[in-house]
């Protein structure tokens, strides 16, 4: 096995996503398929060869700081589940 | 001649000398739509009013000379692309009924030419999937057969180019999902440069592989369409600065003395023979037209869908986490906890590929697994790139099958993901090199399903690719088949 039911519960949980019994299972066998078909890469010696991240090499892109018009507060609200036109409105946090 | 019916090139030439108005052209376009839709599925929403006061104005605009490339013509856009006021749902039920209060640059674009929004399309669930059979919205039909699938995950574009529901249409490609629908669905597909056209607006999958780019009828048309989305954008930070060419100019231009590399591992088992053989066609028509052919090898291509399938999921888990129901989107109203919301509405809203994808790719990027699966994958991917390297120190541009069988059924590998990730071998090395690519169709299975060639070409020369394109579509002598529908 290369992931275990424990495994899966740990990394949905780090990922904010609750699984039934029966996805759970599922997911499982699927995650240890795949995770053991990426093996493959495996058989490859890269001891020698840096990681590519981005074709290209990206920097920082730098603006200049200046004050810009932008997205007004009510339409930046707009599309917020339970909003009261002015703040985002969630469940009590403290 | 309907009016729908007509490329985009040809639609210009009838508006601009007086024959045809982009409302007559735009309400033939609807019309097909109401006519087909039923059947096919490709749309997610269709913006009549928006769509008949667009091209109002485009009449306008030409009465009074002022025309731009794209004046009046209507087109499709995948349902990931920013659009203002209009709903993107990527696919998705956590974005059912998410508008966007900007527009994509690429969407912007398109509006200063002129060009009008018919509505947004569907797709694979945030673009993860390779039939279109994840979008959470009804699944796009492959106008040639009934009951099979039109490639994905840009589905909804190939299917209304194909089935006449408009001339064009804009896609992204993070792994084969402009190439591989337009080769399914038989029309033209090309996936841009990796940072050539701006991503902002493109809601994120994996941001280093997403790339936006057309579908069209002919390779003239992609050319257009590559003329108005190319360019730098302040507003994408992988946006490269870097020349435009109209790249209109030398697609007529012809192959001779063009060195076209066929790399031997796209043609191993697995590989169609009928596939094959339309491919090799394509190979004996350049050679005929003067193409210099030159065999070439990519040794890692065996290993790119495990890369893939470790740095997209990578990525993918970092940029969807920012669905949580706080900001918009879905919310489970029921949480009363912070942590139950994020929890119950991501559970909710994503459906069984995405919270697939989000695990393997939280799970290779976690403490003690990064180096084994991430960094891994990561340094596969400079061989892979480097692969490429090589091979364009003896050629030009490769030339190559896009997917290794035509369309399948609908419902085929729905539970075993496995096999469908890896039928997305031959397009998926692009991505992770950034190299431009493109599907041109290149005929049609005894069954009667298009079969498209691709064509692969060094960073930022989509001109060569186009050019020699353009010379399959002239010469390739493809029989003229008609949908039924």
């Amino acid at each position: 096995m290369k992931i275990t039911k424990k495994e899966v519960e740990h990394v949905a949980d780090l990922a904010r996503l609750s699984l039934s019994d029966d996805e759970l299972e599922k997911m499982t066998g699927q995650l240890d398929t795949i995770l053991s078909y990426m093996d493959t890469l495996n058989t490859l010696d890269t001891s020698q060869v840096q990681p590519t991240t981005h074709v290209f090499s990206v920097s920082n892109a730098f603006r200049e700081d200046i004050v810009q018009e932008s997205l007004s507060q009510t339409d930046a609200v707009k599309n917020g589940p339970l909003q009261d036109g002015q703040f985002f409105q969630v469940p009590k946090v403290i | 001649m309907k009016p729908y019916e007509l490329t985009i090139v040809q639609a210009l030439q009838q508006m601009d000398s007086g024959e045809l108005s982009s409302v007559e052209l735009t309400k033939s376009c609807l019309a097909r739509i109401d006519d087909v839709e039923p059947e096919l599925c490709a749309f997610i929403t269709v913006d009549k009013d928006g769509a008949l006061s667009q091209a109002e104005k485009a009449d306008k605009q030409r009465a009074v000379g002022r025309a731009g490339r794209l004046c009046g013509v209507p087109l499709s856009i995948k349902d990931l692309l920013s659009t203002r006021g209009v709903k993107t749902t990527c696919g998705s039920k956590i974005l059912a009924n998410y508008i966007p209060p900007y527009d994509a640059t690429v969407v912007e674009n398109i509006k200063q030419e002129g060009g009008v929004i018919l509505g947004k399309v569907a797709m694979d669930e945030f673009a993860m999937g390779s039939t279109s059979e994840t979008c959470a919205f009804g699944v796009p039909r492959n106008p040639w057969k009934k009951g099979y699938v039109a490639g994905g995950s840009s589905g909804g574009s190939a299917v209304s180019v194909a089935s006449y529901e408009c001339p064009g249409s804009l896609g992204s490609d993070t792994g084969g999902s402009i190439r591989q629908p337009a080769s399914l669905c038989g029309v033209v597909g090309m996936k841009p440069t990796y940072g050539r056209v701006s991503r902002y607006g493109l809601t994120a999958f994996a941001s280093s592989l997403d790339q936006v780019g057309p579908l069209c009828r002919t390779v003239e048309d992609c050319a257009l369409m590559m003329n108005i989305i190319s360019g730098y954008d302040k507003r994408d930070s992988t946006s490269v600065k870097q020349d435009v060419p109209d790249f209109s100019t030398h697609l007529n231009s012809g192959v001779k003395g063009l060195k076209v590399g066929v790399p031997a591992e796209y043609f191993t088992d697995g590989l169609d023979s009928e596939v094959e053989a339309i491919v090799r066609s394509g190979i004996d028509t350049l050679k005929k037209e003067g193409a210099e052919i030159v065999e070439v090898s990519l040794p890692h291509t065996q290993y790119a869908v495990a890369a893939y399938y470790l740095i997209a999921p990578a990525e993918a888990s970092s940029n969807l986490a920012r669905y949580d129901g706080a900001l918009y989107g879905y919310r489970d109203m029921e949480a009363d906890s912070l942590l139950d919301m994020y929890r119950q509405t991501r559970s909710i809203g994503f459906g069984a590929e995405v919270k697939r994808r989000i695990l393997i790719g939280t799970y290779a990027l976690s403490s003690g697994y990064y180096d084994a699966y991430y960094k891994k994958a990561s340094q596969v991917r400079t061989l892979i790139l480097d692969d490429f390297q090589k091979s364009f120190e003896s050629c030009d541009v490769l030339i190559s099958p896009i997917t290794p069988t035509a369309a399948w059924k609908i419902g085929e590998n729905s539970d075993d993901p496995l096999p469908l990730y890896m039928s997305d071998i031959l397009t998926l090395s692009a991505n992770l090199a950034g190299l431009p690519g493109m599907s041109v169709p290149g005929g049609f299975t005894r069954e009667g399903l298009p079969v498209g060639i691709q064509l692969q070409g060094p960073h930022f020369q989509e001109e060569i690719i186009l050019k020699a394109g353009s010379c399959l579509e002239r010469c390739l002598d493809l029989p003229a088949k008609k949908l039924d529908i």
